[in-house]
């Protein structure tokens, strides 16, 4: 049998592991954007912009002109300067969103979790 | 799999959002009597992976693009309630700050890739495993929770935009919301997901699980849950 002290070395040792591995995940997020570009694949099925939607189908539907806008996203589509066409500074955008994004959600769940989870006796 | 704003009629998002709404009172609930404060840590890492294994666009050549969720693995290691608020907590981040899903849309995408997708894993996952530990057999069944529960997501996501036509249009039918009929969103959406994001799903939920096998299987819920269920 492990002692209690060993029993939670394992389990930070184990944490560590995995948060290291979350970051190296950060760290490969360029890949999500440069896989599309590279194969030519555009948006995800049902994902379109209402301009590009307009050049698929000829018009924009009146409700999604209406509602498409309503929200303006500080980092939309995890950049900082969508019109910006360099490959390098969308992949520097996309790391940093990616780390943001992640880091934000840990630290989220982490204090929605020490809320409703049952405390130990 | 994120549907934007405008896609999505009010008939349609708000019930989603009810049901989103209804689904996270229970889970609330659910996380307070059967998850342990130990969880915390590995809890905000599951939401963090969500939110980053989402952020992998795989390329469809020439075509689509999609991804893997994570909901099918994090309800297997910590239940499907947990999932559920988890990937909420991913959704609603990508939401708000990266403009990735809509916010009139927040409920639907909830509701598919949280609270419907989560359940159908840790189901498809209890019922092929039937409760073994051997190795090859979890590892296969974690596979097909995560193949199965993506591809059902996107059906259901397919349908939710395959309504729209039905549920308004202009009177010279031009739509209102989502353009494209059942007969097209299914097929778009389901294929994409059989053949290759599926997959992926499957395999990640399956290297995932197999690692927490080997290292750690007290930790996952799905054993633990498991003796209960089996002996009915």
């Amino acid at each position: 049998m492990l002692s209690e002290k060993e029993v939670k070395m394992r389990i930070d040792k184990q944490q560590k592991k995995i948060l290291v591995t979350l970051l190296l995940l950060c760290l490969i997020t360029p890949v999500g954007i440069l896989l599309p570009m590279f194969f030519n694949a555009g948006n995800a099925w049902g994902e379109w912009s209402a301009q590009t939607l307009k050049d698929i189908i000829g018009y924009v539907p009146q409700g999604l002109a209406k509602y498409s806008d309503v929200w303006k996203a500080p980092i939309a589509d995890y950049s900082i300067n969508s019109g910006d066409r360099s490959v390098i500074h969308q992949s520097g955008f996309y790391l940093v969103s990616g780390i943001v994004g992640a880091t934000i959600t840990y630290v989220v769940m982490l204090f929605i979790s020490r809320l409703i989870t049952k405390k130990d006796e | 799999m994120h549907i934007p704003d405008g896609y999505l009629s009010p008939q349609t998002y708000i019930p989603l959002f009810g049901l989103f709404v209804a689904a996270t009172a229970i889970g609330v609930k659910k996380v307070k009597t059967d998850i342990s404060a130990r969880n915390i840590p590995y809890l905000g890492m599951a939401a963090a992976f969500s939110f980053l294994i989402m952020m992998f666009n795989l390329p469809i050549p020439g075509g689509t693009t999609g991804h893997a969720v994570g909901s099918a693995v994090i309800a297997i290691l910590f239940g499907p309630w947990a999932a559920m608020i988890a990937v909420s907590v991913a959704l609603i981040i990508q939401a708000f700050i990266f403009g990735d899903g809509g916010i009139t849309a927040i409920g639907a995408n909830c509701f598919n890739m949280a609270v419907f997708m989560p359940f159908v894993s840790y189901y498809v996952f209890k019922i092929f495993n039937n409760n073994s530990s051997e190795k090859r057999r979890v590892t296969f069944s974690a596979f097909i929770a995560g193949y199965f529960s993506l591809v059902l997501t996107s059906i259901l996501t397919a349908v939710e935009f395959g309504i729209q036509p039905l549920i308004a249009s202009t009177a010279d039918g031009k739509a209102l919301y989502c353009p494209y009929d059942l007969s097209v969103a299914i097929p778009a959406m389901a294929i994409e997901h059989l053949l290759f994001f599926g997959i992926i799903e499957g395999i990640i939920t399956a290297f995932i699980v197999g690692y927490f096998l080997r290292n750690d299987p007290g930790m996952i819920y799905a054993f633990r849950k498991g003796g209960k269920d089996a002996n009915r």
